[in-house]
């Protein structure tokens, strides 16, 4: 068996980022595996722009965004497979794939990055009520067969869930052809971007509904009809609110979920985010494999993935050059307002900064974020607006680790 | 027009259109089976608990216990010859409360009276094997040759094989009418008029409304709607066996089990329906959670995948009708076969084509028949030594295009060339599980549609996900009006 130092599976936005920083610190014997017939993953079908703000200050389509790392993935000469499907992993880091070309290849790796994104929530996993019939499909789905294969799958569409692919396929739609009657949102307020509710629904007067979901579909062969219906505050459909539409097509974008049925196989464990829990440097709780991106945690914007790819290869350089002391312990937990925290534990002697990342549960306004061990301060940092589709982040300097004494709570108080 | 006259004309591929099918493709006759559907098993056959049942539940003397056990005993080897995915893992008939102790008793007495080999457990018997069960049980009743198996290969593949023994599968068929003239059956369809000496109705839910083209009846087919949760495949062991509460009037319960798959399926509800209603609902859902997690507290449901639904074909005889028609020999009703109708279908279409069609016409034997189908690859359960045996000899198994299960280029193109290929999103679901996993085809739809577009030499507008009209691609964005 081929031994190797790292590899990476997945060569999307987190891949490609994770590859190209352990190559320039040092690790030179690497290789990204890569199931689709290019790099790049899921960035490929997203052609409308917003990428690369913070990255490179400036706007980019997710193609263009995704070049650059290509480049440089190809300048610094890092190996990588097309058409690789890794279908087993080991606890001792034994990486399986399969392809047409070199048939069926067993690798040993000294270290593992998982970069292999997320797959989108689907009309069985929320339990869609209603006939089963064609016409209703995933937001990403959708926007892959428009923008890889040139289909539209449908005419007259309403959208379920308010993410920001749902809105981005609102206009997509729109601006191909179909007509877009509405968006429905369960919760009181939008899952998706500011910037994407003004430039995908107000700019092209679809409306959005708020408190609302889909209380039935209705079509024999083809989605005929499609019910919405006001839910109250425990989220439970108020009888005699229903609006009905009539519709081809049903796109659901309800949420996105770390795909990462290869972290099932070997019982890593993992957290809320039903990502792997991990410390601080992106390190799952099985020994030289690390994670990053949308398979440990779903994003919403892309330059963050790459940021943390960034940490993940450098930390496997630091792993591979036996760097990363795993003396002491502590937990991180997420506490008042807050959906979860990453990392979920930090090994006490930390050799970098330890970027917290958090969500809330719900809108808030006038917080202060406090990162307490007990009853002593670590930090304190006031935030006039939270809202749950915008990851939060805030530096812990590692010198503020001695201080630590017990596990670390991230919580919410009101100023 | 096709003016040809079969021997023999079956109504209705599912599992026991396609089973009778099998049987008769043993003797040199011209057999045709239709359906209304673009596939078969598209119905009840492929929308219930997938449980080769033991037998310890039907009245003694009925036909439904007779064929469930005679049924039961022929699997085994009918799967060997189908390759179908089976598992007689056994099943587990609880009593979570100590009145009930003496119902279990009496279901082993009317067990033995069904020739069914039963053992009455004890809570710790019963705990020990299930970890997972609630453990206010009080006792079991287990069946060990009970079995799950996989519904969809079964029926398809017992298509193949007929289709390869000779036999006519006439897809998206529906019968209009029925006429009799000079001794033959006009059977009247949307794609035009069909001969036939002899006539089997067995089309499910809709057999009472066949029969009646035919004759007055005096039974009805009430659909009785089964909704049903199904589960990802990663929690291993929540349960090693099916899990039946006690039986009611209403059917066997809410029952939890394994799939062949290592998915696990929760269901069924039992509530009257319209012979075309397979939708869910939240409330139904929700009752089948509640009273499936009085016998298995811990099943994550979050790990749902899946929720659907199928029809029974509930009698008002209350047993399986397997008769000619009053009035004429050479139509014969196979109806109301709803549970335990699937275990049971080998045993009637043997009863079918040796004790009621024998008699009408001469059965010679089939020379070049063959029972058993060329084995199919699967490639997630193979061992790493046989998989590269496989792509060795086909590059495209190594190819993968559903990420979830792992299935590749070589099984779509397999299944694609096979005597009973698949026509929809939904076939070749359900013959090659592609699509069948966490992501639910939201990957490999698109992989899929194309390569069976591809293969037919038609738009991808004209690959439908599951019934004809369902289609997925409204159009392609280089068509101008």
């Amino acid at each position: 068996m081929k031994n190797i130092d790292l590899i990476i599976i997945g060569s999307g936005a987190a891949g490609m980022a994770a590859a190209i920083e352990a190559k320039k610190n040092g690790i030179d014997d690497i290789l990204i595996l890569e199931k689709d017939n290019c790099l790049g993953g899921i960035l490929n079908q997203c052609i409308h722009n917003g990428f690369g703000l913070t990255e490179f200050k400036e706007e980019l389509t997710g193609p263009e965004y995704l070049s650059r790392f290509v480049e440089q993935v190809k300048q610094l000469n890092i190996p990588y497979k097309l058409n690789a499907q890794v279908i087993d992993l080991s606890k001792d880091k034994i990486v399986t794939y399969s392809s047409k070309e070199d048939g069926l290849v067993s690798l040993k790796a000294k270290a593992i990055i998982m970069a292999t994104g997320c797959y989108e929530r689907t009309a069985g996993a929320i339990m869609l009520p209603g006939d089963r019939c064609s016409g209703i499909i995933t937001a990403g789905t959708a926007q892959r067969y428009l923008n890889i294969n040139g289909m539209m799958v449908g005419k007259r569409v309403v959208i379920l869930g308010s993410g920001d692919i749902g809105l981005i396929m609102a206009r997509r739609l729109t601006l191909e052809g179909a007509k877009v009657l509405c968006v429905s949102e369960i919760m009181p307020y939008s899952n998706g971007l500011n910037r994407n509710i003004q430039q995908c629904l107000v700019d092209f007067d679809i409306p959005l509904y708020l408190s609302r979901t889909v209380s039935k579909v209705v079509g024999k062969n083809r989605l005929e009809k499609v019910v919405l219906s006001a839910v109250d505050k425990n989220l439970q459909i108020i009888p005699g609110t229903e609006m009905e539409f009539e519709c081809d097509t049903l796109i659901l974008s309800v949420g996105l979920i770390p795909y990462i049925s290869l972290l099932n196989y070997i019982d890593c464990p993992i957290s809320s985010t039903k990502g792997a829990v991990v410390n601080q440097y992106m390190e799952t709780m099985i020994d030289g494999i690390f994670t990053c991106g949308n398979c440990l945690h779903v994003h919403d914007v892309v330059d963050f993935v790459s940021d943390e790819a960034r940490l993940a290869g450098r930390s496997a350089a630091l792993y591979l050059n036996n760097m990363i002391k795993k003396n002491g312990k502590i937990a991180l937990k997420p506490g008042n307002g807050l959906s979860y925290v990453l990392p979920q534990f930090i090994l006490e002697d930390s050799l970098e900064d330890i970027i917290i990342k958090f969500r809330v549960r719900q809108p808030v306004t006038d917080q202060v974020v406090m990162v307490k061990s007990g009853d002593t301060v670590l930090i304190k940092v006031i935030k006039p607006v939270l809202i749950p589709s915008e990851m939060v982040m805030i530096k812990l300097s590692k010198e503020k680790l001695v201080d630590a004494k017990e596990e670390i709570v991230v919580s919410l108080e009101a100023r | 027009m096709n003016s040809k006259i079969y021997d023999v004309l079956i109504i209705g591929a599912g599992v026991t259109g396609t089973m009778i099918a099998r049987e008769l493709s043993k003797y040199c006759l011209d057999v045709a089976i239709l359906d209304k559907n673009n596939d078969a098993g598209d119905a009840s056959s492929s929308s219930n608990s997938a449980i080769i049942h033991s037998g310890y539940d039907p009245e003694p003397g009925t036909l439904k216990a007779k064929f469930n056990v005679l049924g039961n005993a022929k699997y085994p080897k009918l799967v060997e010859e189908l390759d179908v995915p089976f598992n007689q893992c056994g099943s587990l008939t609880i009593a979570v409360e100590d009145e009930q102790l003496p119902i279990l008793k009496e279901l082993a007495e009317r067990s033995k009276i069904n020739g069914v080999e039963v053992k009455l457990l004890s809570k710790e018997e019963v705990i020990a094997m299930e970890p997972n069960i609630n453990p206010e049980v009080k006792g079991a009743l287990f069946a060990p040759t009970a079995g799950i198996i996989d519904p969809f290969n079964l029926v398809v593949h017992a298509m193949e094989n007929a289709i390869d023994n000779g036999v006519t599968f006439l897809r998206s068929h529906e019968v209009l009418d029925i006429k009799k003239q000079d001794e033959i059956y006009l059977v009247k369809t949307n794609k035009g008029d069909l001969f036939s000496r002899i006539v089997i109705n067995a089309a499910g839910v809709k057999s009472d409304k066949i029969a009646m083209m035919v004759e007055d009846i005096d039974w009805a087919i009430t659909p009785r709607k089964g909704e049903y949760y199904v589960l990802d495949h990663y929690a291993e062991g929540l349960v090693n066996h099916t899990i039946f509460p006690l039986p009611s009037k209403k059917g066997k319960g809410v029952l939890v089990s394994m799939t062949t798959s290592g998915n696990y399926i929760v269901g069924p509800s039992s509530e009257l329906a319209d012979p075309d209603d397979l939708s869910t609902d939240s409330e139904t859902l929700a009752n089948i959670k509640k009273a499936a997690t009085l016998m298995v507290p811990s099943i994550p449901f979050k790990e749902t995948i899946r929720v659907f639904s199928g029809l029974r074909a509930t009698c008002t005889r209350h047993d399986f009708i397997i008769e000619y028609a009053k009035s004429d020999n050479h139509f014969i009703n196979v109806a109301g076969i709803e549970s335990p109708g699937f275990v049971s279908s080998p045993a009637i279409a043997e009863y079918v084509v040796e004790t009621l069609i024998r008699p009408l016409i001469t059965l010679k034997s089939n020379t070049k028949y063959n029972p058993c189908i060329k084995k199919y690859h699967r490639m997630f359960y193979l061992s790493d030594e046989e998989k590269l045996n496989i792509i060795k000899e086909n590059p495209e198994y190594g190819q993968m295009v559903c990420n979830c299960e792992h299935i590749s280029l070589g099984e779509i193109n397999d299944a694609l060339s096979r005597s009973c290929p698949p026509v929809s999103i939904k076939g070749m679901k359900r013959r090659t599980r592609a699509g069948y996993g966490r992501c639910q085809g939201g990957f490999c739809q698109p992989r899929a549609l194309l390569i069976m577009a591809r293969h037919y030499g038609v738009s991808p507008k004209d690959i439908p996900l599951a019934e004809d009209g369902s289609y997925i691609i409204d159009h392609e964005v280089k068509e101008v009006e």
